[in-house]
């Protein structure tokens, strides 16, 4: 089947070198560095403290409130502390961390008995998922089992599996489809058990035609699945891309995708779906591509969470000193500006880029060429609002969409002034995060102002209340004393007059 | 500390000076043939407008506190001079093509900031002022003499004209086929008659006709304009709309009043109209944004192209249709841009797509 059109895209320079390279599990390092916020939603809470002998799969930090997850322990051994760690945001500001030490005897803790998850109602499977900490895995890390409950109270006829893997350099998804594919598949079924059996398309980007064709073979059994091949085009792994190019469905701006009746998961999440439903094993390891010019032995791995990029680097050795390290895929990735960052759920690939790959361009002015207006899948004009951004006029570039705009990049790399747009609408996106947080503050600020305002009136009122009553008592009572002193003093007088 | 630069970590293959050479190799063709065209003198002045554009934009840049080389390596200024020295008269003296530089380059250009600022074509403002100040030298045209005929000069003699102007101008000077058209009408004489004597429609299309070095060869420049949209330099829109809003209306006057209307091919292939459709109005600094503005620059360009040849004050059009849509281009961004997604349309854009959708 044709898919529907999606507007603007780029085609960069796949670089898809690993993808033939099989997928390796790492040795747990001795210790790992766990973010209490690897999600996107309330950073989750301790639940172990340090000393506290875990073993491999136990929760160690509980996810709170709606849209949080589950952190679990990757390895057997104890918690050695909880620390502010760099996190893995190109600032390296530090946010807190469970630190764990590895004790290398990879005892289970005693996980959930394996069930058919067939036989399980969608709600089970959903809290399941929730149990087991799983996160979208494609980058976007929303809780997956918030997805889930989501998109069964929406009813969604419709999920999509996320193969597509458009950013360049990363396969990790690819090798899953290849290596993994009836896991993955099952990952699926899961999915759609989860969501009352929808119909299913499994999106993979033509240039993956081994997964493609795997998959096909492997979906072919069930009548609600099937493989639609996508075109190679950055960025058509982007949720609402996707969306529209497998059902014809825009997402309405400020909306879910589940309100168009669609929910998508990427593969990855699927495989880890799998995983976690069946067997009950919580999300503590996934694969990550390891490339870019300044590796040794690029390629996939199996890394568990929370071991550090350095740790992972020295493993699949380095040429050089790279001169850009980035967490995720070259397009929407961040740098990050040095490697004692812990691998994340949410990092699909770590990128050592050589020199070479990194050229840095000189920006030339704007020539209005519109190639980011032809570039943008979104239907943006990059270069009026990147102007507008220029000058502070942050209202104005709202006006015209900036809270519409992916931050995919497109504009960017389409760029001949090598204008670097994005950079511009990633700042003013802050910007307006800052000032809505810095709203809300200032609106609570006036709440308790106010509040202590009104309070203050009012024992303002009653102090004076209070004082008028003891004046009027006052004044009662010496009325009453001169009307007493009134009532003596006449008869004086009129004794005296008498007198 | 250091923060690292944001996303994107890679570049596509565009870059501005990529553009500017490419534009550059597509206008080459069309150059030669008009240079060979002329001889010496039209080489020289050539010669001297690009060379002056380049002077006076490094001067500029260096009055502007900008990096000179980087900037002059952009090739903008070169095209710019290009340019301009294709809608001048080939043997005009060398002080108009220095003039027109200096209008081009400092007052079209650098005075609104430089690349990417200005709101007029630079080449184009530039031809007009040299036209309504230098009406005699701006319309001295002359028969082609190809370079190896008997009626081409050496190099001396063509110096000698650059630099001090055409000695005998009777002898060689021949009126462009748009400015006989307009006087022969303007007379009282009937289209056909006048275009018997006069109008080859092979030759027009060649360009072994007189007029300025862009307005001779109208095939080799649509080559070069289709090579610029094959290699997506320029998109089709306002080639498109340009040449089929002249070509609609030169149609449906021809229908009318043939006696006094040409048909469409004498307007498609005469003048500068093919240099202009692609090489001036898709300039990309001072045309929309967006694919639907541009159709209505390109048709705006056309149907005043039209008006201008047909009922205005001079025989073509071209810079004085483009200087006006210049003028309505940041109304028309203002007004039409691309839809965004996930936000409602147009009705017409509703329509559209539940067509798409079925």
């Amino acid at each position: 089947m044709a898919g529907f059109p999606i507007r603007g895209g780029v085609h960069p320079d796949e670089r898809k070198l690993t993808s033939d390279i099989t997928i390796m599990r790492v040795p747990t390092p001795e210790r790992l560095y766990l973010p209490l916020k690897q999600h996107i939603g309330a950073p989750a809470k301790p639940c172990r403290v340090p000393g506290e002998i875990i073993y491999k799969g136990a929760l160690i930090a509980r996810g709170q409130g709606n849209v949080s997850a589950h952190i679990h322990a990757p390895c057997s051994g104890y918690v050695e502390d909880i620390i502010d760690w760099p996190a893995p945001h190109p600032s390296g500001l530090p946010t807190k961390a469970m630190v764990v030490v590895n004790d290398g005897r990879e005892i289970r803790e005693d996980a959930s008995v394996p069930v058919n998850p067939f036989f399980l109602r969608p709600e089970v499977i959903a809290e399941r998922v929730a149990q087991s900490g799983i996160v979208g895995l494609g980058g976007a890390t929303f809780p997956a089992a918030v997805k889930l409950t989501l998109g069964q109270s929406h009813r969604t006829p419709v999920l999509i599996i996320n193969g597509c893997e458009c950013e360049p350099y990363l396969t990790c998804d690819d090798r899953l489809m290849q290596e993994r594919t009836h896991d993955v598949l099952d990952g699926i079924r899961i999915l759609a058990q989860a969501l009352n059996g929808p119909e299913v398309i499994i999106a993979i980007e033509e240039n993956k035609p081994q997964a493609i064709d795997l998959m096909h073979k492997a979906a072919a059994p069930y009548g609600n699945i099937r493989v639609m091949p996508v075109p190679t085009r950055y960025p058509m792994g982007s949720e609402k891309q996707l969306i529209e190019f497998v059902t014809g469905r825009e997402v309405p701006a400020g909306r879910l995708s589940a309100d168009v009746g669609v929910m998508l998961h990427n593969a990855a999440t699927a495989y880890a779906v799998n995983r976690a439903v069946r067997e009950g094993k919580p999300l503590t390891s996934r694969v990550v591509t390891v490339a870019g010019e300044a590796v040794i032995r690029p390629g996939n791995y199996e890394v568990p969470v929370g071991m550090l990029i350095s740790d992972l680097l020295a493993f699949c050795g380095l040429k050089e000193e790279p001169a850009r390290m980035i967490m995720g895929g070259p397009m929407m990735g961040q740098a990050i500006p040095h490697a004692g960052i812990p691998v994340t759920k949410g990092c699909n690939g770590v990128l050592a880029l050589g020199a070479a790959e990194v050229k840095r361009r000189v920006e030339h002015p704007c020539i209005r060429c519109a190639s980011c207006v032809d570039a943008c899948p979104m239907g943006l004009s990059p270069l009026t609002m990147a102007s507008l951004l220029k000058r502070d006029k942050l209202d104005a570039a709202v006006e015209i969409g900036l809270k519409d705009c992916i931050l995919c990049g497109s504009c960017s790399f389409a760029c001949p002034s090598g204008i670097p747009l994005a950079h511009y609408f990633n700042y003013g996106k802050g910007e307006l995060v800052s000032t809505a947080q810095q709203k809300q503050k200032d609106d609570e600020i006036k709440r308790l102002i106010q509040g202590r305002q009104i309070r203050m009136q009012r024992q303002e009122k009653e102090r004076e209340e209070a004082m008028a009553r003891r004046k009027a008592e006052i004044a009662a009572r010496k009325a009453a004393q001169a009307l007493k002193e009134a009532a003596e003093e006449p008869s004086e007088d009129s004794g005296k007059e008498v007198a | 500390m250091i923060i690292p630069p944001s996303s994107p970590h890679i570049a596509g293959p565009n870059n501005v000076q990529m553009v500017m050479l490419l534009v550059l190799l597509a206008l080459t063709p069309g150059t030669m043939f008009g240079i060979y065209q002329f001889g010496w003198p039209a080489l020289f002045l050539f010669l001297i407008t690009v060379g002056s554009a380049v002077l006076f934009e490094a001067v500029c840049l260096k009055i502007a506190g900008k990096p000179v080389f980087p900037f002059c390596m952009d090739f903008s200024a070169l095209l710019t001079g290009w340019l301009l020295a294709m809608t001048l008269p080939p043997w005009s003296p060398w002080w108009i093509g220095v003039l027109g530089s200096f209008c081009a380059i400092v007052i079209g250009k650098h005075v609104f900031g430089g690349i990417g600022q200005n709101p007029f074509n630079p080449a184009m403002l530039a031809r007009t002022i040299l036209l309504v100040s230098f009406p005699l030298e701006m319309t001295t045209w002359i028969a082609p003499r190809p370079f190896g005929t008997p009626a081409s000069m050496d190099m001396a003699d063509g110096w000698s004209i650059t630099a001090s102007g055409i000695p005998n101008l009777d002898a060689v000077s021949s009126a462009s086929v748009l400015g006989h058209v307009r006087t022969e009408i303007g007379m009282g004489h009937q289209l056909p008659d006048i275009l018997v004597s006069m109008y080859d429609p092979v030759a027009s299309a060649v360009g072994s006709i007189s007029g300025s070095l862009g307005e001779t060869s109208a095939i080799l420049f649509l080559l070069g304009g289709l090579f610029l949209i094959l290699k997506r330099i320029i998109t089709w829109h306002i080639p498109v709309a340009l040449l089929g809003s002249v070509a609609m209306l030169a149609g449906i006057f021809h229908l009318i009043d043939p006696m006094r209307y040409a048909d469409p091919l004498f307007h498609l292939f005469s003048g500068g109209l093919m240099l202009g459709a692609f090489f001036i109005a898709t300039d990309p600094v001072t045309s929309p944004v967006s694919s639907l503005g541009k159709l209505i620059f390109g048709a705006g360009c056309g149907v005043l192209l039209f008006i201008i040849r047909n009922w205005g004050g001079y025989p073509e059009g071209m810079a004085f249709a483009v200087l006006l849509m210049n003028a309505a281009t940041p109304l028309i961004d203002h007004y039409i841009k691309p839809r965004i997604y996930g936000h409602q349309g147009s009705a017409a854009w509703r329509f559209f797509r539940r067509m798409k959708r079925g």
